[in-house]
């Protein structure tokens, strides 16, 4: 393989500077006692300790983790259902029928996707709060999950079921002893997925929450739009230390899923 | 509509198939796809007292209205244009590196850190008393205001999505067989024509793709336009988002809606891939 030449090099390092350079500077100045973002005086954790110490913070970053996980947890076991049923349909016009029906919160704008479920929630009479938040949370994962876990069952041998079947194992024993086990990466990856759906997601909670109940992303908003604070870079400080915590360990997971099954094929 | 196709799909294939694990999913898609839709459509006929009414539609045909739409595609397409540029040729060298899945990672995960924190973190970069402005200070230059402006506005949207456009152009530059770049070269194609000719049109797939993650985003972003660009730039997005929570006009905001829809759909079918066989 050619070495790169020096301005490909080059090139390469102002993009991750570029990538990079906000979110750095969003944590060096998390730690400064200027209370802006523009002159460093000195070193505090008094930001960090305000996040700590602002309890309404605090329910806030929990009911986030809650959604994330209870909505990912419900749109996992929604989309891996679904992925397996869709996979037994053998008429090929209705299996893509549903799936391009599964496509269309993927593609669709989360402006749209919010407005459409406020009017949703409005007329079913469901409180916007917190039940509406998880409800669409859920829903928007759904189809990211099924499309995680399909191209698994997909590649899945039909013989291993066929085996199991004249082996004797019943119905269900099936779809948890062989097809379970077979598409758990693909199932992992779709959990994955959905939670940063929902840990990302600004827009659709926007539309959908109510007065009383907030996640980060639509506290952050409200507290950018009043200005600067310097509670936010420390909370970005805390959501960057957790995000690479978190990539890295799903880095680790993927490449043991991946040399399990290298290993279970061979 | 295609919607109310795919709907009358729908149906006929509840009554055949009675798979058990299906039922919730197919739930799911009649509650959070179907229904959704047609109350979009439902809504954007409605007047303020609920009155049926095509007035949403004229007013959507108005000059305000058409003005904001048009501004909101020139918008979208240079959002894209620029990322497309800049993505290209990293995704390009990214697949060229030692350690070129570790490389790719690096560049996913300020993906993965909220949006909302990158953009706020321009709010304090492009300021007043930024250190952008304290550069141009430097250099001789006075201090200007960069934030508010659609400048400010394209280059953090471009930030926010150039992730998006890498990922699946490395993709397909991964998947591209390297001996028919030493094929084009050995039968004397330039560096500039094998580009031109072979690389790009292979991964014409992974551009679509890209192209389609940044695009109808783009056309939509509200939150990016209200707290960089102030009320300098107005997308559809930003539109919709004002209709419904502060004029509490829902039927002019479901009518936007379907207008974005539309050109949503119009978008996939523009970068649609051309599937090759091979996938079930």
């Amino acid at each position: 393989m050619k070495k790169l030449s020096a301005t490909s090099k080059a090139y390469l390092v102002f993009v991750f500077a570029v990538l990079y350079a906000p979110i750095l500077y969003l944590i060096f100045y998390s730690f400064n006692s200027g209370g802006n973002m523009n002159n460093f005086e000195s070193f505090t954790l008094e930001h960090y300790q305000a996040v700590f110490d602002d309890s309404r913070l605090i329910v806030i970053l929990i009911n986030t983790v809650i959604v994330a996980l209870l909505s990912g947890l419900i749109a996992t076991i929604i989309g891996t259902l679904g992925a397996i049923g869709i996979v037994s349909i053998k008429d090929k016009k209705m299996r893509n029928t549903l799936l391009s029906l599964n496509n269309v919160l993927i593609v669709s704008p989360d402006v749209v996707i919010g407005a459409s479920f406020l009017i949703l929630f409005t007329m079913i009479g469901v409180k916007l709060g917190f039940a509406s938040v998880l409800v669409s949370h859920v829903a928007f994962s759904v189809p990211i999950v099924v499309l995680m876990v399909l191209p698994k069952l997909l590649e899945m041998n039909t013989s291993l079921i066929d085996a199991a079947r004249d082996l004797g194992a019943t119905k269900r024993d099936i779809l948890t002893r062989v097809i379970l086990p077979y598409i758990s990466p693909g199932i992992f990856a779709g959990f994955f997925m959905a939670l940063t759906y929902s840990l990302d997601d600004f827009a659709v909670t926007f539309f959908v929450t109510g007065n009383g109940f907030s996640t980060l992303s639509v506290e952050i908003y409200s507290m950018a739009r009043a200005g600067i604070s310097l509670t936010v870079n420390a909370i970005s400080g805390l959501v960057f230390a957790i995000t690479v915590l978190v990539v890295i360990g799903y880095y680790f997971i993927n490449q043991k899923a991946k040399s399990a099954t290298s290993e279970g094929q061979r | 509509m295609t919607s109310v196709l795919k709907l009358m799909g729908m149906k006929s294939m509840n009554s055949k198939a009675a798979k058990t694990p299906l039922i919730p999913y197919l739930f799911w898609i009649l509650l959070f796809v179907i229904a959704p839709i047609a109350l979009i459509l439902y809504y954007s006929l409605l007047d303020l007292n609920g009155n049926f009414t095509l007035a949403n539609y004229a007013k959507f045909f108005t000059p305000i209205y058409l003005k904001m739409t048009f501004s909101s595609f020139w918008y979208a397409f240079l959002i894209t244009l620029f990322t497309l540029i800049f993505a290209y040729p990293t995704a390009y060298l990214l697949t060229k590196t030692k350690h070129k899945k570790l490389w790719l990672m690096l560049i996913i995960i300020p993906s993965w850190i909220n949006l909302l924190l990158k953009t706020y973190a321009f709010i304090g970069i492009f300021g007043l008393y930024g250190p952008i402005n304290a550069l141009i200070e430097v250099f001789g230059f006075n201090p200007k205001q960069i934030l508010f402006t659609d400048f400010s506005f394209v280059f953090v949207a471009v930030y926010i999505f150039i992730p998006f456009m890498i990922i699946p152009i490395f993709n397909s530059l991964d998947k591209m067989n390297p001996s028919l770049v030493f094929a084009a070269r050995d039968l004397g194609a330039s560096a500039w024509t094998t580009f031109r000719r072979v690389v790009f049109p292979l991964t014409i797939d992974g551009v679509k793709a890209g192209i389609q993650v940044t695009f109808i985003p783009a056309l939509s972003l509200f939150m990016i336009t209200r707290l960089i660009a102030g009320n300098q730039v107005i997308t559809l997005g930003t539109a919709i988002e004002q209709q419904f929570l502060v004029s509490q006009n829902w039927g002019m905001g479901s009518t936007i809606a379907v207008f974005l829809i539309v050109f949503m759909a119009l978008t996939m079918l523009v970068t649609k891939q051309n599937s090759k066989g091979g996938r079930a």
